[in-house]
């Protein structure tokens, strides 16, 4: 029962931190299809601090590095989201896309060529970081880490950015209708960049988490097995908000969280149903939950639409 | 007064342009990452990956080479019809690839289970695919879920299904299926495996060209066939004009009496069916088996889209852009692993995507260029006249 609570905090605040991002970047207007990427990129940074740091290094020091390095490297990803979209009004879905696909590949190639140059007989794509990891742990022996106060942490401000601050209302208006925004002084592109960047602190950081969470070594290769597509599920599932968003990650958390531990379950292993139907619950859950949401969709407006001056 | 138009301005100059450029770019900035990890043979590296099968010395094997490369090219340029087909009825089906593990689990599941010949296995897949593609037109028509949402989600659901249904047929020796010649068959409660070769796509005399590569067959001019034919459906036909209108304007077609819903599940359906479809043309062809371990979806249909837009959303420039993406893809098995990663060629057609999503905006900067150089001429041509 503990494991099942250990892993479903685990994978919520994954989810929870990839979402929230999301939420800002589509609060700004723009899709953030690339979540998927950007936390691989995130992961990469992580990972690699993890790794490389001494391992005589203090361990706040390693959480600290560890968390900076990865927002950083999101931080930066995500610009290729931002310069594309934003001021070229490249299709958002498409560069998101490609985006994810690039995460991938980048990260492997740059995982290869550290190892090949380390030992040209390892060309492998995983980092190890098992002695880092521990610095992350809360109670020793268990899954409990830093991040999941960190994750609440981050879930409060969200919530006080957006909707308490003059920052976070007006970058809500650029989502709902970006040319009114500009009539009342707005600078809309500063405020999408913005949403995208804080997009990319939120999903690397995101990454991070994903890539500790009970195992202490990543293969790039695998990048992250669709937790950005499910983050962007959770998303929707929230409405794009906030707290509604926490609520969604802990319920799609529990379900990602049953497909590593139902084993455990009597109940659960006597049913005897194969372990991809555990794999699977979490999609299905969330398009059943889609089809009953997306209706009457409280979706930002303009989201997806590139911002025109022009037209008003 | 007549506007005559350069040759930058037609609009099929400025997209063969405009892929280019793409790739030009892309193929630059993979460059620059093998220069970065082993400046000494990147110039080296970047064209191996770009001569692919020329690598070879003799012409057999170099022949051999490209069959292979079109083995998975035909299946690339379904995956890539799947998608633009979508595209131009205003959808992005992402889920191109999940439609294709689908095609991939029935006509596998047909062939090495069931015993089924080629062309029910395929009809099968096509089937497998219309249904996951018609779930995501579904809900976007009736439900208004977002596509791309829906069909990331099937993308998944399909690839766990799939793996369910193939370990029926998989080799207890290996995480692998039963090679598709084979058939599985249960006799007395003992399972064993019989040979089975009418599922083997027929070859046509096709790989007689390639060196005997037994690999290449019927598929390739079916692909392309397949291409002709979308372009035909699109551009010729009241359906294509109805499912194009529908994807400028929802509403406006709707308006006009075109069924917009029947035609967002239509369109899914189509395109679900062209990535099934390619999906039986590589695994039927025994070129790889599948292994129900496998924890990602295949890169096929995420590489559909790549060839989709590199070939400017055209049917026919999608058969080059397929084969290009797939050619440097094998091009990145050719490098050396000790020095560099072979998910280069991944990294230089990601990129490309990445480029595409530039395109229009090089075409409108190009086209107010030409605007304003046409504008000049005319002024100082009417100068000419009124001085004279």
């Amino acid at each position: 029962m503990i494991l099942l609570l250990q892993y479903t905090l685990v994978f919520a605040s994954v989810l929870m931190l990839v979402a929230l991002g999301g939420c800002f970047s589509e609060h700004s207007g723009v899709i953030n299809i690339g979540l998927e990427g950007i936390m691989v990129f995130g992961a990469l940074g992580g990972a690699l601090v993890m790794s490389k740091l001494p391992a005589a290094t203090p361990a706040v020091w390693v959480v600290v590095s560890a968390i900076l390095a990865a927002m950083l490297m999101g931080l930066l990803y995500s610009l290729l989201l931002a310069v594309a979209a934003i001021n070229f009004k490249a299709d958002q879905t498409l560069v998101g896309t490609a985006m994810n696909l690039l995460g991938t590949a980048a990260a492997t190639v740059i995982v290869k060529a550290i190892n090949t140059s380390a030992n040209p007989n390892n060309p492998s794509a995983t980092l190890q970081y098992i002695s880092a990891k521990k610095a992350f742990l809360l109670v020793d022996g268990y899954e409990f880490n830093w991040f999941m106060p960190l994750a609440v942490i981050l879930l409060v401000l969200s919530f006080f950015i957006l909707y308490r601050t003059r920052f976070g209302l007006r970058l809500m208006s650029c989502g709902e209708h970006p040319q009114a925004s500009a009539s009342v002084g707005i600078n809309v592109f500063k405020m999408r960049y913005a949403g995208v960047m804080i997009s990319g602190l939120l999903g690397g950081l995101g990454g991070l988490v994903y890539i500790t969470a009970g195992v202490s070594e990543w293969k790039f290769e695998n990048g992250v097995a669709g937790f950005g597509f499910l983050a962007l599920a959770v998303m929707i599932f929230g409405g794009w908000k906030p707290m509604r968003i926490a609520l969604a990650a802990l319920l799609f958390g529990f379900f990602r969280a049953l497909s590593n531990v139902y084993t455990g379950f009597d109940l659960l292993s006597r049913l005897n149903l194969p372990s991809t139907v555990y794999n699977m619950l979490p999609y299905i859950i969330s398009l059943i939950v889609l089809v009953f949401f997306s209706k009457n969709s409280a979706a930002p407006k303009a989201e997806g639409v590139p911002y025109d001056q022009g037209s008003r | 007064m007549l506007k005559k138009r350069s040759l930058l301005g037609k609009p099929a100059v400025q997209t063969l342009l405009s892929s280019l450029l793409c790739i030009v770019l892309g193929v630059l900035v993979g460059y620059i990452a093998l220069l970065i990890i082993n400046p000494a043979g990147a110039g080296e590296a970047v064209t191996d990956i770009l001569k692919n099968f020329w690598n070879y010395k003799k012409h057999a094997t170099q022949m051999k080479n490209l069959g292979n490369t079109l083995v998975k090219t035909a299946p690339l340029l379904m995956c890539s019809l799947s998608v633009l087909f979508a595209y131009k009825v205003g959808l992005f089906n992402i889920g191109a690839a999940g439609q294709y593990v689908a095609g991939a689990g029935a006509c596998i599941y047909c062939a090495v289970g069931l015993g089924w010949h080629w062309l029910p296995c395929m009809l099968a897949a096509v089937i497998a695919g219309a249904l996951i593609g018609s779930i995501s037109g579904v809900l976007k028509a009736h439900r208004n879920v977002n596509e791309v949402i829906s069909c990331i989600m099937l993308n998944w659901i399909s690839l766990y299904l799939v793996n369910t249904l193939l370990s029926k047929v998989k080799n207890p020796t290996s995480p692998y299926t039963y090679e598709i010649s084979k058939q599985l068959v249960v006799e007395e409660g003992v399972a064993k495996t019989v040979a089975h070769t009418e599922a083997l796509l027929p070859q046509i005399g096709i790989n007689s060209l390639f060196n005997n590569n037994k690999y290449v067959g019927i598929a390739v001019p079916m692909a392309i066939l397949f291409a002709v034919m979308i372009w035909v459906l699109l551009t010729k036909t009241r359906l294509g004009y109805e499912l194009r209108a529908t994807g400028l304007n929802k509403y406006a077609a709707k308006y006009c009496g075109m069924q917009d819903r029947f035609n967002i599940v239509l369109t899914m359906a189509i395109s679900g069916a062209l990535a099934g479809i390619g999906a039986a043309m590589f695994y039927l062809t025994g070129f790889e088996e599948w292994s129900v371990t496998q924890s990602s979806v295949p890169a096929m249909g995420f590489n559909g889209i790549a060839a989709a837009f590199l070939g400017g959303l055209h049917p026919v420039g999608a058969i080059f852009s397929s084969f290009f993406i797939q050619h440097i893809t094998d091009g990145g098995a050719q490098l050396n692993k000790q020095v560099y990663p072979a998910e280069i060629s991944n990294l230089i057609s990601s990129l490309i995507i990445y480029f595409c999503g530039f395109v229009l905006f090089f075409k409108l900067v190009l086209n107010k260029w030409l605007d304003r150089r046409f504008e000049k001429r005319m002024a100082a041509s009417q100068k000419g006249v009124s001085k004279s």
